[in-house]
């Protein structure tokens, strides 16, 4: 594997984790929607998200000889590379669209970014997710006017939500240094860049949904080096219990 | 046509029961008639959507993410099949809301066998298998049901129940080829589910209590136990294919009838299930009025906002 191999091979799977503890999330929503139709729709989000986990990681497995499967189940927290903001656990309704909100706007740019990579199979994969993510974002936009044009209770849960969320939004935005080494070989879309479109396009949903754009000086960052919340652990100890339990058996 | 005119809507009805027309919405129905159906569908509907309970206790641990994501579309088509059922029953005057309400007094019933718990992943497997193996007799049947959307939605819901069964069918078949843990799970799984599966299709013909005047009226089609010998006939040689020991002594090929011969159902553990005892009867309706209840703020915003829309 030469060098750009590696980098590639670190980088689809912390595009890989992303997803894969997202989709891990959704999943547990299964049958506690506040509608059934919801609970449909939000298996179909999780449903794209784990499709798109599988992708990546069998990019990555291709390259470095693992399985998707060990990626994804043998692994543990402190190589996980995730964004922080996808392992905090599911909430109310308004945390998990709102949550969903400031990540399809950011993903809507991201991929479509991404589908300009010199790797073929990364530059597929983001055309792919392209097209899921549109739809994803329609309906959390829809979701987000409808927390904050609906009543005083979903207003406040979505505000609560977006002040919970606000201080973890910028880690979306970080570039480190296998992310800069890769973008300058146009490999990686640079995220640094989609922040102030982001952020208009955020601000101008939730100004147009009656709520108020976070006014929060904290930050918190650390997924892209195995750095956690304690939340992550316990994802991975149910999502793993298999693989864990049994190791290496074929299902 | 003089003569159609005297003729009562009751007469016109039975008759196009004998012609096995099917009845549509607008059309005069007798009383008991509707409420027998809103009873069956509605009962079908709360199945589905119940059953998305024990399933969904392993679609966060399914062991790999092939698994995890088949696991996920099934649970999803459930859900749509108790979609397709509520607007079937819809047609009849009974709104979804109401139906709901009647689940969580306790009024209407859902399959019991959703009482048992999944307790390892061959569950899942052995749930795909037999249940909507089952599912799928009981439901091929129901295709010529008297009703007309009930039918229709008949016709949807097998096509992706016999998926449902293969897919199951397909982690026994896996856990067979494993190690002697995983043969052992994929047996302790069989045995669980093996005899529920066999009381989902009901009581003995002569002990069912809306059976006479549903065959009568073709909603229903075949007795509970004709489905059930079908049921049998067809999964024990799928058992044997892969190693699997079906729990009944009893049970032996009668080439005579052209049928497997089967033991009796212990109707004790049947009723005691049905009445309230299984292991999981007040979690899976606890779940299901709490997740209703976490979401009413959800339904009272989307009616606001509807309103201010408008
Ligand atoms: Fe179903
Ligand atoms: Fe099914």
């Amino acid at each position: 594997m030469n060098d750009t191999d590696s980098l590639l091979t670190r980088y689809a799977i912390r595009l890989g984790d992303d997803a894969m503890v997202h989709g891990q999330r959704l999943c547990e929503w299964s049958s506690n929607a506040p509608t059934l139709e919801e609970d449909l729709a939000l298996a179909n989000v999780a449903l794209d998200y784990l499709g798109r986990a599988r992708m990546l990681y069998s990019l990555a497995g291709n390259l470095c000889g693992q399985s998707e499967d060990e990626l994804a189940f043998t692994r543990d927290t402190r190589a996980f590379q995730n964004l922080l903001i996808l392992e905090l656990p599911r909430g109310d309704f308004a945390f998990t669209l709102v949550r969903q909100f400031l990540l399809d706007e950011f993903e809507h740019l991201f991929f479509d970014a991404l589908t300009a990579s010199a790797n073929e199979m990364l530059a597929a994969i983001a055309g792919k997710t392209r097209k899921e993510v549109a739809y994803h974002r329609r309906r959390s936009q829809e979701w987000l006017r409808r927390f904050g044009l609906g009543t005083a209770e979903s207003a406040r849960r979505a505000q609560a939500a977006l002040d919970t969320l606000w201080g973890y939004v910028d880690e979306m935005f970080a570039v480190d240094d296998l992310e800069a080494t890769l973008i300058a070989e146009g490999i990686a879309a640079d995220r640094a860049v989609l922040r102030a479109t982001w952020q208009a396009a955020v601000t101008h949903a939730i100004e147009a949904a009656a709520l108020t754009v976070p006014d929060t000086t904290w930050r918190i960052e650390g997924g892209r080096q195995g750095l956690h919340t304690e939340h992550l652990g316990h994802l991975l100890s149910e999502m793993q219990f298999m693989q864990r339990a049994y190791p290496g058996l074929s299902w | 046509m003089a003569e159609a005119s005297l003729e009562s809507p009751q007469h016109r009805f039975d008759n196009r029961i004998e012609a096995e027309e099917k009845i549509e919405p607008k059309d005069w129905m007798p009383d008991g008639y509707r409420k027998n159906l809103i009873r069956q569908i509605s009962q079908h509907a709360h199945s589905e959507v119940i059953g998305m309970q024990p399933e969904g206790n392993w679609l966060t641990r399914a062991p790999t993410l092939k698994r995890k994501c088949i696991l996920l579309a099934k649970i999803q088509d459930e859900g749509g099949h108790g979609l397709y059922l509520y607007s079937a029953a819809e047609t009849l005057g009974a709104s979804r809301e109401e139906l709901v309400e009647a689940l969580h007094t306790g009024h209407a019933k859902y399959a019991s066998i959703f009482n048992y718990p999944t307790l390892t992943w061959a569950d899942i497997g052995a749930i795909g298998w037999l249940v909507d193996g089952a599912a799928i007799v009981n439901q091929i049947s129901l295709q010529s049901t008297s009703y007309g959307p009930y039918a229709r939605a008949m016709v949807r819901i097998c096509k992706e129940e016999s998926f449902h069964q293969r897919q199951g069918y397909e982690i026994m078949v896996k856990l067979a080829e494993g190690n002697a843990t995983q043969r052992a799970m994929a047996q302790d799984a069989l045995d669980r589910w093996w005899w529920p599966s066999l009381m989902m299709f009901g009581p003995h013909d002569a002990e069912s209590a809306h059976s006479a005047q549903s065959m009568r009226w073709k909603i229903k089609r075949q007795s509970n136990d004709d489905l059930r010998q079908k049921f049998v006939d067809q999964t024990v040689p799928q058992a044997e294919a892969i190693g699997l020991r079906i729990p009944d002594t009893k049970l032996v090929w009668n080439a005579a009838r052209g049928h497997y011969d089967f033991g009796e159902i212990d109707w004790n553990e049947f009723n005691r299930v049905v009445s309230g005892n299984g292991l999981c009867n007040r979690q899976r309706l606890d779940h299901h009025k709490q997740a209703h209840e976490d979401g009413e703020w959800v339904r009272d915003a989307l009616r606001a906002y509807a309103e201010k829309q408008a």
